[in-house]
């Protein structure tokens, strides 16, 4: 790769300080520390460091939600099919999902990216890299029907208001990936809700019984009798929102994510048991028939897998202690699924309890502490 | 009361080069004493180039406490004093003679001496620098109380030395050390070791504590927080092992101990194993023909070391000199390579598969520095019942209320180190605990 190293070392002058490009020097450097890792050694401090750094930790997300992003693909094409009424063979579907899927994924790295660099050359930072992760779970998180406009409007939202007006990565309260749904959910609802935007039918005409709901919508007029059997969702062959489909995927991608030490657990864990205690206290309860789907079932439905996994463990906008991410995943559970299932206008309330959660983070994060402090205090007391 | 004490969290790094049990000879021809080795002490100089010194011979004092005197360790010529910017000294060199001529304290009464007896004879023979203090991590003030004064007898840091070898025959100096301690505390002297006690085993007058688990078992700030936490305007006294042998053997003598055994280690040497060598020694003499020559030369271990020129000489506190790899090359995609030679407390890095592997480590920084994104890294690292990032960020804001809240009384910069190895975003945070010390240290004189 000496070749390369030599083309990118000699533009290097034109972008340094009294450089013509100088200007664009953070959007120059971001594009030489993505291709090579700088050579720099210690100055002062541990001699030797860790290998990991942004770079690497944001790949491995990326690398989680690439299950999501492949059976989103297969899926997108398996519910165009079944909607027209025919049968296709395994690659039609995939190549149909990906001619869908992939300009969602191109509008929103490019206008992203585009905001971000934008940022960067005005406020002199260097590129940071939290956006490779939020670049890749807008798209997952969209109706496949949604225009790609919007998309474009929504990120760049998100890229502005949820990020870099706080200070650009590692400073935002919001997750930003959620900022941008919301978004759009509140600005354009008929096309992030109802029954006409999770699947692709190109304007086709649909077979009978068919509906376009997705199982929350079913799940709000018909309850029980309304839902896909347990499988089907556990597998993600159901109507819903890009990659949130398939829970199986999600797994893959929390395996990952825990296993390399990056995703936490006590938060995806925390976030099980809260949804799971909310979806049996209202089997309980049984005041309608939503209410009376069991508490497993409600779990694997919608995107309640998905935001947990990506979503409320985003490491910035969640708490930041270990007692506090328990507390924050298990309200994220609760306070998902008694959304959903108390406002049937919000059926994706799992994207609400953790926007809710994530401003709620730094409260849980300061009585934390507080504890902490007292308990200081207190020893200091008994002694003095 | 004796405690046993076990931590989980923190990390051993497994590196190459670990010194052979074997002892040898260095002799430096010159030495030198190091101003800026004693944090916070303004150095007021007693000599002059050309003046002819002995071992013990006050080559300095603290400006702050005219009694506190920083000795020369071997008998020669004052060489030079080296000063760097604002004339502040940086080096005082030594030119050393081939027999050591020692100064001569008169230690004849010292088994029933009292405290301002021990205390005014160990400032006046340079042997006071060696007890340090917590808070602060600096050398002691002989007129404050110390509450406690702790021993660690075991390095747990990368490739350390082993104190059991190196002090097997000197329980004698030790015991003596204990003794003199354990008339300048209110409390007790406390000796803090594995679960292997070796040569610690047999001391009296002192409460012997073990502790188990990975680095940073090692460091005494862990010790104290387990078994005698430090609250606001409370002081504990530390010690090192080897440095306790010379404070006993001087009491045992009346000469200063001016030599030191080190480890030898790290991968670009040849043979690491042990060797005797004189108080600021200087770097040349140990690397000739052992290291090699484009090496990082670290005087002390990688996580909390201080990198010295091939010019330069070994700290007054270090009994550990290391050498490692200088990285200069660019990785290409390195974030995306399997990464089978990186060491890494996540397991982004193939190199999980192989807990047992021991790693040749360079000096790369393996990516830029970032804001604080990454959350629960450092706890995983940081034995304390301490919120470290929180702890920090009020550091980086200057809020002393808050740093006292968070229990910044309890932790020095080495306590760190594992959480800056560790950290994805590379931030600093010694040198940020560093730098919160010392502004609470001049906002209280």
């Amino acid at each position: 790769m000496k070749f390369l190293k030599n083309i990118v070392d000699s533009v290097k002058p034109n972008f340094e300080k009294g450089g013509k490009l100088q200007k664009y020097w953070p959007v120059f450097d971001g594009f030489e520390t993505f291709l090579f890792v700088p050579g720099h050694a210690t100055e002062n401090g541990a001699h030797i460091r860790d290998g990991i750094d942004l770079k690497r930790t944001m790949v491995t997300v990326i690398l989680a939600l690439v299950p999501c992003l492949l059976f989103g693909m297969y899926n997108v094409g398996y519910q165009h099919f079944l909607a027209i009424g025919e049968s296709a063979e395994f690659i039609d579907m995939v190549i149909y999902g990906a001619i869908r899927v992939m300009p969602l994924v191109i509008v929103s790295y490019g206008v992203g990216l585009g905001v971000e660099f934008l940022f960067c050359i005005k406020n002199g930072h260097s590129i940071q890299e939290g956006f490779l992760v939020s670049g890749m779970l807008i798209p997952l998180i969209m109706p496949v029907e949604v225009p790609l406009w919007m998309v474009a409007v929504a990120t760049a939202f998100a890229v502005v208001f949820g990020k870099e007006v706080f200070g650009g990565t590692g400073m935002n309260i919001l997750n930003p990936a959620l900022t941008a749904r919301a978004f759009l959910f509140f600005a354009y609802p008929t096309k992030m809700s109802g029954n006409s935007v999770w699947i692709a039918t190109d304007g086709m005409q649909t077979v009978d019984g068919y509906t376009g709901a997705t199982a929350l919508g079913n799940a709000v007029e018909q309850g029980v009798a309304g839902i896909p059997p347990f499988m089907d969702a556990m597998i993600g062959i159901i109507p819903g929102s890009v990659g949130e489909t398939s829970v199986l995927a999600c797994l893959i991608g929390a395996v990952i994510l825990i296993a390399s030490g990056i995703g936490s657990w006590r938060i995806m864990l925390s976030m099980i048991i809260g949804g799971y205690v909310m979806g049996y206290l209202f089997n309980i309860w049984g005041a309608n028939s939503y209410m009376e789907i069991p508490a497993h079932h409600q779990l694997v439905l919608g995107g309640f897998f998905f935001g947990m996994v990506f979503m409320a463990t985003d490491p910035v906008s969640a708490a930041q202690t270990n007692m506090g991410k328990w507390i924050y995943g298990f309200f994220c559970g609760l306070l998902g699924i008694m959304i959903r299932v108390f406002n049937p206008a919000y059926p994706e309330g799992i994207m609400m309890a953790i926007l809710f959660m994530n401003v709620m983070a730094p409260l849980i994060d300061h009585y934390v502490v507080q504890g902490n402090i007292s308990k200081r205090l207190k020893r200091a007391q008994v002694i003095a | 009361m004796s405690k046993n004490v076990k931590i989980s969290k923190g990390v051993d790094i497994n590196l190459v080069g670990i010194a052979e049990q074997k002892l040898g000879i260095i002799k430096s021809a010159t030495v030198a004493l190091n101003p800026t080795d004693f944090h916070g002490v303004i150095p007021k100089l007693e000599v002059k180039e050309g003046d002819e010194v002995k071992a013990g011979t006050p080559l300095f004092h603290d400006k702050a406490n005219n009694n506190v005197k920083f000795v020369s360790p071997v008998s020669g010529e004052v060489a030079e004093v080296v000063r760097g910017a604002k004339r502040r000294i940086l080096e005082v060199r030594i030119l050393a003679d081939n027999e050591t001529k020692f100064e001569e304290f008169n230690v004849s009464n010292i088994k029933s001496a009292d405290k301002a007896v021990i205390i005014d004879i160990l400032q006046k023979a340079g042997q006071w620098p060696l007890i340090k203090k917590r808070p602060f991590d600096v050398m002691a003030d002989a007129s404050e109380d110390a509450k406690s004064i702790f021993i660690s007898a075991f390095d747990s840091s990368p490739l350390a030395p082993d104190y059991n070898f190196i002090l097997k025959d000197k329980s004698v100096d030790l015991q003596a050390g204990i003794d003199a301690l354990a008339k300048m505390t209110t409390g007790s002297v406390n000796v803090v070791t594995r679960s292997d006690k070796g040569v610690f085993a047999g001391l009296n007058n002192c409460i012997i504590h073990s502790i188990n688990g990975p680095h940073p078992a090692g460091n005494v700030g862990v010790q104290i927080h387990h078994i005698e936490p430090i609250n606001k305007g409370e002081v504990v006294w530390t010690v090192n092992p080897q440095d306790l042998a010379a404070i006993g053997a001087f009491l045992n003598t009346g000469k200063v101990q001016n030599t030191r055994v080190v480890a030898v280690t790290g991968a670009e040497v040849k043979s690491p194993s042990y060797y005797t060598i004189v108080l600021g020694s200087s770097v040349d003499s140990i690397s000739k023909g052992n290291i090699n020559a484009d090496a990082r030369f670290i005087s002390g271990n990688v996580l909390t070391g201080n990198k010295v020129e091939a010019a330069g000489y070994l700290g007054y506190y270090h009994h550990q000199v290391t050498a490692i790899r200088e990285d200069h090359e660019s990785e290409f995609f390195g974030w995306v390579a399997p990464g089978l030679d990186k060491f890494s407390l996540s397991n982004t890095f193939f190199s999980w598969a192989m807990p047992n592997k021991k790693y040749n480590l360079g000096t790369g920084v393996h990516g830029e520095e970032r804001a604080f994104v990454m959350t629960g890294q450092y706890e995983k690292v940081f034995p304390f019942n301490i919120y470290p990032v929180q702890l920090l960020k009020s550091i980086i804001i200057n809020d002393i209320e808050q740093m006292e809240n968070l229990g910044i009384y309890e932790v020095a910069p080495e306590d760190f180190a594992l959480c800056e190895f560790g950290c994805t975003s590379k931030i600093n945070s010694q040198e940020i605990v560093r730098n919160g010390l010392d502004l609470i240290k001049k906002e209280l004189s």
